[in-house]
């Protein structure tokens, strides 16, 4: 479609020149089908930022209802109809609400939203190449991550309601029609979403690691990329990996729920009546998602990690402590995340000894994340720190990462887990250590190369106040949760009024959905910040905050191939921030040794 | 930072900087990368075939009884044509190595004859499949029976009037007739409910999920390879002087043969 209005714009002029490269875009080539991965970066933003503001809307409803389960609101009549009848939330609904959350959080948001902007946007740019190493097949990506977003979308429209079976859509529940009313239509839609959510990870994630590895610029060897790049290069070859396997667990569940066979499913009565499925068994669906469903939470965090690395470096005006022992437990976190998947699956009558060897290797995952967690601290020890937005929410992802890394500990233990398992104990661990990292490390992305992207500032005191709301709000929404866990609060129960146990942690869950409202309305901040800003804003100069990589020496107005010249070339590893003996405190990638004399370490020529 | 070279760089100089480690163009190592990620596909695939077969070790058909058949010939031939399938597509692979040979030298009617002899095999591989397929679908004359005592008895349409167990007992005569005339069901082919060759519908699911599956690649594969070959015949490739093409539609060939390897020890021969 691209290259048929591409080809009229064209004819329009007759007999111009047409091996003239300065060719001007049609709206439809510029803005739609683009190929540049600038454009394809903000697609994924702006997607991303839309179903982020869907996927939150549903946080506040269902923590409406599970504040305040006896109130009557009756806005929700206005909002989502016969579900929210006399202003009281359906209970189907609340589950389908739980899950849809759920997976557009994880997929769209932090998965296809954080990789696929800040993989677009930077991979090229700091690796100095003129653009994807395929273009076509980039924009192919976005479009198919569109189309799995529309499809998601319009599953919410289907009259029995979208998938409820939680994100992890574990058979029988999501299989049988019969069990609940989301897994009708509702759940054969996620699935064929899913199907192109894969389609466009793995489009992207193999584009990324082609282009990682086949077009960086003179002198831009493995050891001088930035720390970005590595994790953006990590987090695709993850995807690779794991992405396919999710597909083969979608297409067998897909084949169960449509054409009868039997892969997850055995001796199961409806009503009395058996229904006619022998054999499958529904733990070997769980081993297949959680194969890919922890390296998935390392997909959504690693890149989250790696933007902070090049924040916090730049901003504390220091090298990066401990270079290559990042990459180093980057490759390590990566290894082990294919090997722990175990831990998710403690209580489904596994064999103790292999509960055990996951447990050793899912407690090894600490050793890597902690050397992270060390060197970030050492890079801000005595620094020069300038607290822009960016840095803030880069400093909040250390803390969750931290605060969050020791309930893991505790789950990854099974001794420990099998007493809190699916209870709120679990949710609050994951949404601080990965959720909430994760959003963090891709807000401080959008505080930081917004000027990369729009060639102008955000607004920094808009900025201030949107990070110290949210962040305070996340802990006072998440680390609450904890303690209804410990008291036993299961997950995904619509109401816990019916337990006397319970009694105490609806206090709790007041307190709770009332940090939620606080932090879901900070974000309109953010949006508001956002797009103002897009046209608003200050200008941008040509290198904002003295970054020594070279994406920053690009025109700031975009051009298709980034540079209007020869490719820079680059001399030095992108961390010589405050070297001694130099006047300024920053020597970028591009100046050769041979021009800083005074400050040229031994070895460096 | 740059010397003043060129806004009018040519198309091919785009990418100006950079030693490739493999020493690769960014083609051949997406494909490279792709068919790394549909090997996870085919191993979660073949790992979950595993898993439920080794539950159900004692009941799962031996395919040494189930693949039998041969056009043309009334008699068991155990796993003969399902071999005769993997030759060909072996062979196709072999041609696809001539192929991807001539392209190197740029010579065009060779590449044309081979890449069309692997299209060949292609097709027939595809049309030996769907043989198989249909007389897996529409079975034995007789079937097999489900008895009242809930034992799975075979039957066979060279051997007509006696009933085969799993444990290797055989029952003839006035007896078989007896069971058979108490039989719960009698069940003839294989749909994904429910086959004659074992008392599992996973034995049907499985058999048609993968190799559906692989056949589907094997359908993509051919596609892809007619793409080319139209290509290489219009000229295109010679033009540019360059056959890489070839090469990586060659590596998917390749890729789709050596799953069928897999496929074929672990369905037909274990």
């Amino acid at each position: 479609m691209s290259n048929h209005s591409h080809d009229h714009a064209v004819d329009a002029h007759g007999g111009h020149d047409h091996h003239d490269h300065e060719h001007h875009d049609t709206f439809w080539t510029k803005y739609i089908f683009s190929q540049d991965h600038k454009m394809i970066s903000k697609q994924f933003l702006v997607t991303a930022i839309a179903m982020a503001l869907v996927a939150m809307f549903m946080s506040l409803i269902f923590r409406l209802q599970l504040g305040w389960p006896d109130q009557k609101f009756p806005f929700l009549e206005s909002i989502i109809g016969d579900w929210g009848k006399d202003g009281r939330l359906d209970p189907n609904f609340y589950l389908a609400l739980v899950t849809i959350h759920g997976t557009i959080m994880v997929f769209f948001v932090l998965t296809g939203g954080l990789s696929g902007t800040f993989s677009n946007l930077l991979i090229p740019l700091q690796v100095g190449a003129r653009d994807m190493a395929s273009g076509f097949l980039n924009m192919l990506s976005y479009w198919f991550f569109f189309l799995s977003c529309a499809v998601m979308t319009a599953s919410l429209f289907v009259q029995a309601g979208p998938a409820s079976a939680g994100w992890t859509i574990y058979p029988p529940l999501s299989a049988l029609p019969q069990a609940i009313p989301g897994s009708g239509a509702g759940m054969t839609l996620w699935l064929v979403s899913m199907v192109f959510f894969i389609a466009s990870a793995l489009l992207g994630g193999i584009n990324y690691v082609v282009t990682i590895i086949n077009l960086r610029t003179k002198g831009m060897s493995m050891t001088r990329l930035p720390l970005t790049i590595w994790a953006f290069f990590i987090t695709a070859i993850l995807g690779i990996l794991s992405f396919p396997v999710l597909f083969a667990a979608a297409l067998l569940l897909l084949f169960d729920r449509s054409f009868g066979t039997s892969f997850f499913l055995s001796d199961i009565f409806i009503n009395g009546a058996p229904l006619d499925y022998v054999g499958g068994s529904p733990i070997l669906f769980q081993h297949l998602f959680w194969f890919l469903g922890h390296p998935e939470v390392y997909i959504v965090l690693l890149p989250a990690l790696g933007l902070a690395s090049e924040i916090i470096a730049t901003q504390s005006r220091k090298p990066i402590f401990g270079y290559k022992a990042m990459i180093g437990s980057m490759l390590v976190i990566a290894f082990l995340s294919f090997i722990v998947w175990g831990h998710h699956m403690f209580i489904t009558g596994m064999n103790p000894f292999l509960g055990s060897v996951f447990v050793f290797t899912t407690l090894l995952v600490a050793i890597p994340s902690a050397v992270k967690v060390f060197n970030y601290l050492a890079t801000l020890w005595k620094a020069n720190i300038v607290l822009s937005p960016a840095m803030l929410f880069a400093i909040g992802l250390v803390s969750f990462f931290i605060s969050g890394g020791l309930t893991g500990i505790i789950l990854g233990d099974s001794a420990l887990d099998i007493q809190v398992h699916d209870t709120y104990f679990v949710v609050a661990h994951f949404h601080i250590v990965m959720g909430s990292s994760a959003i963090f490390g891709m807000f401080a992305g959008i505080y930081h190369w917004f000027p990369r992207m729009y060639g102008r500032m955000m607004n920094k005191r808009m900025g201030y106040l949107h990070f110290w709301i949210t962040f305070i709000s996340v802990y006072g929404t998440f680390f609450p949760m904890h303690f209804v866990g410990l008291s036993g609060a299961p997950r995904r129960y619509y109401a816990y009024t019916a337990y006397e146990g319970f009694d105490a942690a609806i206090n709790i869950n007041v307190l709770i959905s009332i940090f939620a409202i606080v932090g879901g309305l900070a974000q309109l901040i953010f949006v508001a910040n956002f797009f103002y800003s897009m046209y608003r804003g200050r200008k941008a100069s040509q290198n904002p905050w003295k970054s020594t990589t070279i994406e920053w020496t690009a025109p700031v107005e975009h051009l298709h191939g980034n540079w209007p010249g020869a490719i820079p070339e680059v001399h030095r590893w992108p961390y010589d921030y405050g070297k001694p003996g130099e006047d300024d405190d920053f020597i970028p990638q591009t100046v050769p040794f041979s021009q800083t004399k005074k400050s040229n370490l031994p070895g460096e020529e | 930072m740059s010397s003043q070279a060129s806004a009018t760089t040519a198309p091919e100089k785009m990418w100006s900087g950079g030693h490739s480690p493999f020493n690769m163009r960014w083609g051949k190592m997406y494909m490279w990368i792709f068919l790394i990620s549909d090997a996870f596909t085919f191993s979660s695939l073949i790992i979950a075939y595993g898993a439920l077969r080794h539950r159900f070790a004692d009941i799962w058909p031996d395919p040494d009884l189930v693949f039998t058949h041969f056009p043309f010939i009334h008699a068991h031939v155990p796993l003969m044509y399902v071999g005769l399938m993997t030759f060909i597509l072996i062979m196709s692979s072999v041609t696809m190595v001539l192929a991807v040979d001539a392209g190197h030298r740029l010579k065009k009617a060779a590449t044309l004859k081979w890449l069309g002899w692997t299209i060949v095999g292609g097709f027939l591989f595809l049309g030996s499949q769907a043989w198989e397929w249909y007389h897996f679908i529409k079975g034995s004359p007789e079937g097999a029976y489900v008895l009242a005592d809930g034992r799975f008895a075979r039957t066979d349409y060279l051997e007509p009037g006696i009933l085969f167990f799993n444990d290797g007992t055989r029952v003839v005569g006035a007896e078989a007739e007896a069971l058979k005339a108490t039989a719960v069901k009698n069940i003839i082919g294989a749909n994904l409910k429910e086959n004659e060759y074992g008392n599992t519908p996973l034995f049907g699911d499985f058999f048609f999920f993968i190799t559906g599956f692989h056949g589907f690649h094997v359908f993509s594969g051919v596609v892809l390879n007619i793409i080319v070959f139209i290509m290489v015949w219009r000229g295109v490739l010679e033009r540019k002087k360059d056959y890489e093409l070839v090469e990586k539609v060659g590596l998917y060939w390749h890729f789709v043969d050596l799953v069928w390897v897999f496929v074929f020890t672990f369905f037909y021969l274990v």
